[in-house]
């Protein structure tokens, strides 16, 4: 039995969380309730009558058919960046893990990217896969167009998912890392006396036991493909959302629409979806992934 | 350590009072200006401000960049939303229209004569003063630094290929191409999806309507209509060029864009800014002659002038009536001619007053290398009066406008996308920006 303590007075408690409730207050639920005031009114930018649409803003973002297309361009993004991230980061971890000569240099070699900012990576790529100066210039001498991401849709989002998965990659290494460093050895030894390889033990033992972080970071990654602050700042750093809306995210075009078409009435209907598209697929992951995640 | 932490939290704290009563003990009376230049540019601003700093003792004028056009006007209004706005504030040319209708600005002619400024109006160069005044021809900011496009072409190269004509025409231009071409260059001509020289400059000199209610500025109603004039036969003249290779893509998502591209001599031609000019002259190697002419026109057009480019000088409402002085005093300051043709020779921008002009002509300033060839940008400037077609675009969100031209630019020339077909896509699209703006701003009307 837990020995639980607990506060005599009611308002004790409400002080110590006061400090935090505050920020949230601040940073969190202010903004959201302007964003909502900004989704259901059109004001002039600079302040005035604003005037209540009801759904207009939503409808007009429904009506756009580009809108559809930033919402499956953010969805193939959010889906295969994390999942590409994860995986490469679990290869590595557990390549790290088994202590070979040279890990610890390895560990921080791989962890490197994600000190890097997001559009510095960005700018770093632009110019390292860029069609005509770049490594892929001489592909491209013998195959003309076969990698070129300023004329195919295709080449451009598979660029910026890349850009993605290698920062990310470094995150994600780094917390399955540590879990796997929370596997018992004696789990792995007794697999290895039975005569499983690495790889056996990886698949039967090692990811099994390492389905929680796997979980979470399923979950924060995709949210992170969806609205992190890097998924706007390589696709702004590299393509611009272009070729002719190739790789237009859902966070790039709010982020043009509010702040280069002063547009802040749509931007905030767009947020606002973009939020409860996030809600739908974390319910999705939580309802149907997670039931087959073991705690302990 | 925790005694520490508790000094240099009051410190701060002092830090932070103090800074706050300071103007109250001050004798000079700070004034903010925020402006968007970055990098070269910004510290030519901040040098300006240290000349104004140093030229009296009544005024203190706190220059801050805020990396960027868009930037500047998206936290000027942040900060008028908050009442933090600062005195003045540098808006580029597409954000004119939002701070006209914002109300949330002193027009310059009403802030110079409130502080006994005589300023003799007329002395802009109408095609500058134009692009910033009411459709009744009131100055709404001051213009500061102001461009046009120009076209770039490569001397030696053209020496080389044998053409002894200027690219003044786009049958010239065509004739140019195809001679380099034979003459083993690889890119006769290079271009981006930059609508500015391409759509806009273009339209300008060619006489050519961008929008109805002369180009927005009779009305929030208007309705572009670039998408049935002489401009499609232009981008389809563009398409051709680039199938038989002529005419070559140039952007930064392939590698280099049109400026590298003409200083590294792998282009031969662009269109470009004259505030390229002192860019370009730097980075050419030397011996590489080359020179800058007034954008072509198709032959048999009557040339029009060329609209301006850049950004002006917006005074804030809702400051203080004192740091309107500093701040009329600053917009003097900047308007003298030592002033100008010193703004001048450092940026590459080009004067804005007849005076500055003329002072910078008589000092024999074109007339020697780096800056000859950009007084071409004020003859193509001030080409013809302006007319309704020529003065300016007032058109609302006129950055997404710009966008929506631009994608279907790459769509045409990067994905073969049908030229009438993208045109009159961007153009539908447009127009319902424009809808989304003029309901926006309900009831408002331009005067």
């Amino acid at each position: 039995m837990e020995k639980r303590a607990v506060f005599k007075s009611w308002w004790l408690p409400i002080v110590f969380a006061l400090p935090q409730l505050l920020l949230i207050l601040c940073f969190f639920y202010w903004p959201v309730a302007a964003v909502v005031n900004w989704a259901f009114t059109l004001e002039p930018p600079f302040g005035g009558p604003a005037e209540f649409v009801g759904f207009a803003n939503f409808q007009e973002a429904f009506a756009d058919p580009f809108y559809w297309n930033s919402v499956v361009v953010s969805l193939i993004f959010a889906i295969v960046g994390p999942l590409f991230a994860i995986s490469i980061g679990l290869v590595l971890a557990i390549a790290v893990d088994r202590q070979l000569p040279g890990s610890g240099f390895f560990r921080f070699l791989y962890i490197l990217p994600y000190a890097i900012a997001g559009p510095a990576a960005g700018m770093a790529f632009r110019f390292i896969l860029s069609p005509e100066r770049g490594l892929a210039a001489s592909l491209n001498a013998m195959w003309p167009d076969i990698w070129n991401p300023a004329k195919y849709g295709e080449h451009a989002l598979a660029l910026v998912i890349i850009i993605f998965i290698w920062k990310w990659s470094g995150y994600t290494f780094i917390f399955l890392l540590a879990g796997l460093q929370s596997v018992p050895r004696a789990l792995g030894e007794a697999a290895a006396m039975d005569g499983a390889g690495p790889f056996r033990r990886a698949i039967d033992v090692q990811v099994p036991l390492l389905a929680p972080t796997l979980f979470f970071l399923l979950v924060t990654m995709m949210t992170e493909g969806f609205v992190g602050a890097d998924t706007f700042g390589i696709v702004h750093a590299v393509t611009e959302g272009g070729p002719n809306h190739g790789t237009e995210v859902m966070v790039y075009r709010i982020v043009d629409e509010a702040f280069k078409g002063l547009n802040y009435s749509g931007a905030s209907a767009q947020s606002i979806i973009l939020i409860g598209l996030i809600m739908i697929f974390t319910f999705i992951q939580f309802r149907f992934v997670e039931k087959r995640v073991h705690y302990k | 350590m925790k005694l520490f932490v508790l000094k240099t939290a009051l410190a701060g704290l002092m830090a932070a009072t103090t800074l706050g009563v300071a103007p109250a003990f001050a004798e000079k009376t700070k004034f903010e200006f925020w402006y968007g230049l970055s990098g070269d540019l910004g510290d030519r601003v901040q040098d300006a401000c240290k000349k104004f700093n140093d030229s009296q003792s009544d005024f203190e004028i706190l220059c801050t960049s805020q990396n960027g056009y868009d930037t500047t006007l998206q936290n000027t209004i942040a900060a008028y939303r908050a009442k933090k706005q600062p005195a003045i504030t540098q808006i580029y040319d597409a954000g004119t229209l939002d701070l006209m209708l914002s109300k949330a600005f002193i027009p310059a002619k009403q802030l110079m004569a409130d502080n006994g400024y005589k300023i003799d109006w007329n002395n802009y160069f109408g095609g500058i003063a134009n692009y910033y005044a009411t459709a009744a021809g009131e100055l709404q900011s001051f213009p500061f630094n102001s461009s046009t496009a120009m076209f770039y072409y490569n001397v030696s190269a053209f020496e080389k290929a044998g053409i002894d004509f200027k690219p003044d025409t786009w049958e010239h231009v065509e004739e140019a191409a195809r001679k380099l071409k034979a003459a083993g260059f690889e890119c006769p001509l290079g271009f981006n999806f930059d609508t500015w020289p391409l759509l806009e400059q273009f339209s300008a000199i060619h006489n050519q309507p961008l929008a109805t209610k002369a180009n927005g500025y009779e009305g929030l109603d208007t309705e572009v209509v670039f998408n049935k004039t002489k401009f499609v036969d232009h981008v389809k003249f563009f398409k051709k060029m680039q199938d038989e290779k002529l005419f070559v893509v140039k952007t930064k998502q392939l590698g280099m864009d049109i400026v590298p591209a003409f200083t590294s001599q792998t282009c031969q031609m662009i269109q470009t800014s004259v505030a390229d000019h002192g860019t370009v002259g730097k980075t050419l190697p030397e011996g590489v002659k080359w020179d800058v002419a007034m954008l072509p026109v198709w032959k048999g057009t009557e040339r029009k002038n060329s609209l301006v480019g850049g950004a002006s000088l917006w005074v804030m409402a809702g400051r203080p009536a004192a740091e309107y002085k500093g701040a009329a005093a600053f917009l003097n300051f900047l308007a003298q001619p030592d002033m100008v043709q010193w703004w001048s020779t450092v940026t590459g921008y080009i004067p804005v007053t007849k005076t500055g002009f003329d002072a910078m002509k008589a000092n024999g300033f074109y007339d020697k290398a780096p800056y000859k060839g950009r007084e071409l940008a004020i003859a193509s400037l001030t080409y013809t009066p302006t007319s309704e077609n020529t003065r300016g675009i007032r058109l609302g969100s006129f950055t997404q406008i710009r966008k929506e031209v631009s994608t279907s630019l790459e769509a045409i020339f990067m994905q073969n996308a049908d030229v009438q077909k993208e045109l009159d896509q961007a153009a539908e699209r447009s127009n319902a920006i424009l809808r989304r703006f003029e309901k926006t701003y309900a009831g408002q009307k331009l005067n």
